[in-house]
């Protein structure tokens, strides 16, 4: 009964999605005022409709009900209840669902932080997300539907994949859908704006912190993606440049070009119709991204269901969301006007350089990505591309990338000159040459990739530093005073610039001195790797709630003193008798210890595999940095400002209405 | 105006690489195993596991080799065809059951409507599994009268593989 309601509850929401879908756009050209009027309850109705879907389906795979197809091919009775909640999402048909569920989250939340939008604005916004949403719940009520039945009932459930038995799979999912999905209000934003014919500073203003807020999300969620990666998988990786990776990784690059882009349209009135082109290309990447991992033209670790029946569905969906809006686009962009000039060397032309580059680098990774494609519906045979392609391409675009990120917070908007700024930066650009040239002869391995890596980190850090510096220079009030008039929107930028550097110093440092050895070990039997001594001390059995684990127990000593202790696990999951490895991991800020179990050898010795990579976190530190940069700018005074204004407005016309 | 439509024109061309990707199939992954003889092994049977089942039994016939597994959702779906087919009796089909244990496999049997099979082998731990390279259950391979590896075909087995694939090739390895 329950799922039937759910199934139900979908139907009906399709239902409220063509009507936001229709109505409004169409009132919004005639103006007509009741019909605009019908989007704001219409996306308020659609939520909870597919609020009540989702928790139907949540429903039934907590109380075991393996009637549903898709809980008795996602979920088992063994299953701790909070995998079988987070097995909601799982598989093909409730990561749809999950979609439409968040696509609506941010369609509700524009409709409570839309007041100070004009009505006809809102109403294209919310009728070109209700199109979309059409577009899915159509999708999942065809050839998707997470509640068809299993008649006869299964007896127990064919359990989730143990891969993504973890707790990187209760968040991983869904922070990641809030940032690709989230980039539909950009889009959105952009379309409603062509419909109109007013692509100005104010749409720009509007665009921002719904871009920005997406684009945390999203920087957020695949930290913790490449995070679970490395953990879960056992081999140290932490980035494989997997189809799905790429898939995310893409309107990630596009979505950052975006927020930047935005900026410029703001504050000069330049680039609109670029950044219109952006808006329109970071969502039409994430539904690209959705079309690769769920149509079954890309095989990867990550498609865990592919049908080329769904593909079908969703390529004609992108001709019509993505095509459509091309079309649009060169239908009305060529009658937006150019904004303010500025000269070569400008803040305005490091931005555009770096959009440039980013956009690039975003279609570089989507050639990777559908190379293998291309040639084997070419008839020239099947290949795979992998790390060493997109390693090549990704360092050269992204070195200039990030010396230009540097260098543009201390450029003037409009015009600036290159002799004054290597005058302000001479100091940071030589504490940067230097240090990429000393450092690694210090530690013992020069390399021109930890060369390079070295000195762009450490230029954005000292670059960010002369920035704060000179920023802090316009007036001679307190320090303190001054560092609090600096806005939040300031600090987010450079903190999520300050992110990149760690990122990058992260990276160079792990690339550049790791070190792994796989060796034989029996019990007592000691391993030396970068000065670490790891001594086995045998194995014990464990009974986990699903699986039996044979658990490794490791000491790792340095000069003498005992620094961790390591457990890594061999798990066999009982229901898909299928076997995982749970690395075990010291973590540390400079350095982490890392193993994982091999095969078991005769007299109980085993196959060890034992890492050492240094400063592995500062990659997902510098992360975490860039999504608090993106919190930072969203909390700015203007942000709030605007709204507690608005509220006064609200209330004022209350007043007047009561009185 | 035309540079505007440059970002069209771009996904068009992209959308029919898709299109025309959609018809092929990532899984159709040339086996390295075709034309090679089949792997050799000697495992319990799954009627009666003091009984040893090898391929060595079958040279001088053409027959086809499924491998299956309770846990395989996948299967059910192929199995009323492969029933079909050992009722017609046309190609002896030997299951090897994979990564499972025995009572669950042979409940499923049961609950599936009957046993295609006219041997099952236990492979328990799948060690046989990896020298077939096999990656996803179910899988099958029609083998030779010299007990060579002609035909692999990852995933269920289709009306249409059977009749388009597996029956013509099975008439022309009779014939050799």
């Amino acid at each position: 009964m329950i799922p039937e309601i759910g199934h139900f509850a979908l139907i009906i929401a399709l239902l409220v999605a063509l009507v936001q879908g229709v109505f409004p756009i169409i009132g919004a050209a005639r103006g007509n005022a009741a019909w605009m009027a019908l989007a704001k309850p219409a996306a308020r109705a659609q939520f909870l409709l597919v609020a009540i879907a989702i928790v139907c389906l949540g429903y039934a795979f907590a109380s075991m009900d393996y009637s549903v197809l898709y809980v008795a091919s996602n979920s088992n009775s063994k299953l701790p209840l909070h995998y079988r909640v987070a097995a909601l999402w799982g598989g093909h048909e409730g990561s749809l669902l999950l979609w439409a569920f968040i696509l609506n989250v941010w369609t509700v939340a524009v409709t409570f932080f839309s007041k100070h939008l004009p009505d006809t604005t809102r109403a294209r916004i919310l009728g070109v997300m209700g199109l979309i949403s059409v577009g899915f719940l159509l999708f999942m009520l065809t050839v998707s539907s997470p509640f068809e039945r299993l008649i006869p009932a299964a007896l127990d459930g064919r359990d989730l994949n143990p891969l993504l038995q973890d707790p990187g799979m209760v968040f991983h999912p869904p922070m990641l859908y809030m940032g690709y999905v989230g980039f539909s209000v950009a889009f959105a934003f952009a379309i409603a704006a062509l419909l109109g014919g007013e692509l100005d500073a104010a749409w720009a203003r509007w665009s921002r912190p719904w871009t920005t807020l997406a684009w945390t999300f999203l920087t957020v969620g695949i930290m913790g993606g490449s995070n679970w990666a490395y953990y879960e998988l056992g081999w140290g990786g932490w980035w494989f440049w997997d189809a799905v990776e790429n898939a995310s990784f893409m309107p990630w690059l596009v979505g950052t070009a975006l927020i930047h882009s935005l900026a410029v349209t703001e504050k000069r009135g330049s680039f609109k119709a670029w950044t219109v082109l952006l808006a329109i290309s970071a969502f039409s990447l994430s539904l690209l991204g959705t079309f690769l991992v769920r149509s079954g033209v890309l095989t990867s670790v990550h498609a865990f269901a592919t049908d080329p029946e769904r593909g079908m569905f969703i390529l004609a969906f992108l001709i019509i969301v993505i095509g459509g809006s091309l079309a649009l686009f060169a239908w009305r962009a060529p009658t937006v006007g150019k904004g303010g000039a500025f000269s070569v060397i400008s803040r305005e032309s490091f931005l555009l350089a770096n959009n440039v580059l980013l956009v690039v680098a975003a279609g570089s990774v989507l050639l990777g990505t559908l190379y293998p494609l291309f040639l084997d519906t070419l008839g020239l045979g099947k290949i795979s591309v992998g790390p060493p392609y997109f390693d090549t391409v990704f360092a050269p675009l992204m070195t200039p990338a990030v010396f230009l990120m540097a260098i543009g917070p201390l450029a003037r908007w409009k015009q600036a000159e290159i002799p004054n700024l290597a005058l302000r930066l001479r100091w940071a650009f030589g504490v940067s040459l230097a240090t990429a040239i000393i450092l690694p002869l210090l530690l013992g391995h020069w390399t021109p990739m930890i060369g390079l890596g070295l000195f762009l980190a450490i230029w954005v850090f000292s670059a960010s530093l002369q920035t704060l510096r000179e920023r802090l220079a316009i007036s001679t009030l307190p320090l303190a005073t001054r560092l609090r008039n600096i806005q939040r929107a300031w600090w987010g930028m450079w903190i999520a610039h300050i992110g990149i550097g760690f990122f990058i110093l992260g990276v160079t440092i792990v690339k550049g001195f790791e070190t792994e050895t796989a060796v034989r070990m029996r019990p007592g039997d000691v391993t030396h790797l970068s000065g670490y001594d790891f001594t086995f001390n045998g194995t014990s059995e464990q009974q986990g709630p699903n699986y039996t684990a044979t658990r490794g127990h490791l000491t790792v000593t340095k000069n003498g003193h005992e620094v961790a202790t390591l457990d890594p696990e061999k798990r066999i999951y009982t229901v898909q008798n299928m076997p995982m490895t749970e690395a075990g991991i010291s973590a540390g800020l400079f350095s982490d210890q890392y193993a994982s179990l091999g095969e078991p050898l005769e007299d109980g010795a085993w196959s060890v595999r034992i890492y050492h990579k240094p400063m592995v976190n500062w990659i997902w530190g510098g992360c975490l940095l860039m999504g608090l940069g993106g919190f930072l700018a969203l909390s700015d005074r203007r942000y709030r400002a605007s709204k507690k204004q608005v509220l006064a407005q609200g209330q004022a016309v209350e007043a007047k209405a009561t009185a | 105006m035309k540079r505007f439509l440059i970002p069209l024109g771009l996904f068009f061309v992209l959308v029919v690489f898709l299109a025309v990707g959609l018809r092929h199939d990532p899984s159709e992954v040339p086996s390295p195993l075709i034309g090679k003889p089949a792997p050799q092994f000697s495992l319990p049977r799954l009627d009666d596991p003091q009984q040893s089942f090898s391929p060595k039994e079958l040279l001088g016939q053409v027959w086809l080799f499924n491998v299956w597994a309770s846990w395989c959702a996948a299967c059910r779906d192929e199995h009323p065809i492969l029933l079909e087919l050992s009722r017609s009796g046309i190609i002896p089909i030997y299951g090897m059951d994979y990564k499972d244990s025995r009572d669950p496999a042979l409940r499923w049997l049961d609950a599936g409507g009957g046993n295609p099979y006219r041997v099952t082998v236990m492979d328990e731990a799948g060690r046989v599994g990896i020298d077939y390279g096999v990656y996803g259950v179910p899988e099958t391979y029609l083998i030779d009268k010299k007990g060579v590896i002609r035909f692999k075909q990852i995933g269920p087995v289709t009306e249409k593989v059977l009749l388009e694939k597996i029956l013509p090739l099975y008439k022309e390895l009779q014939a050799e």
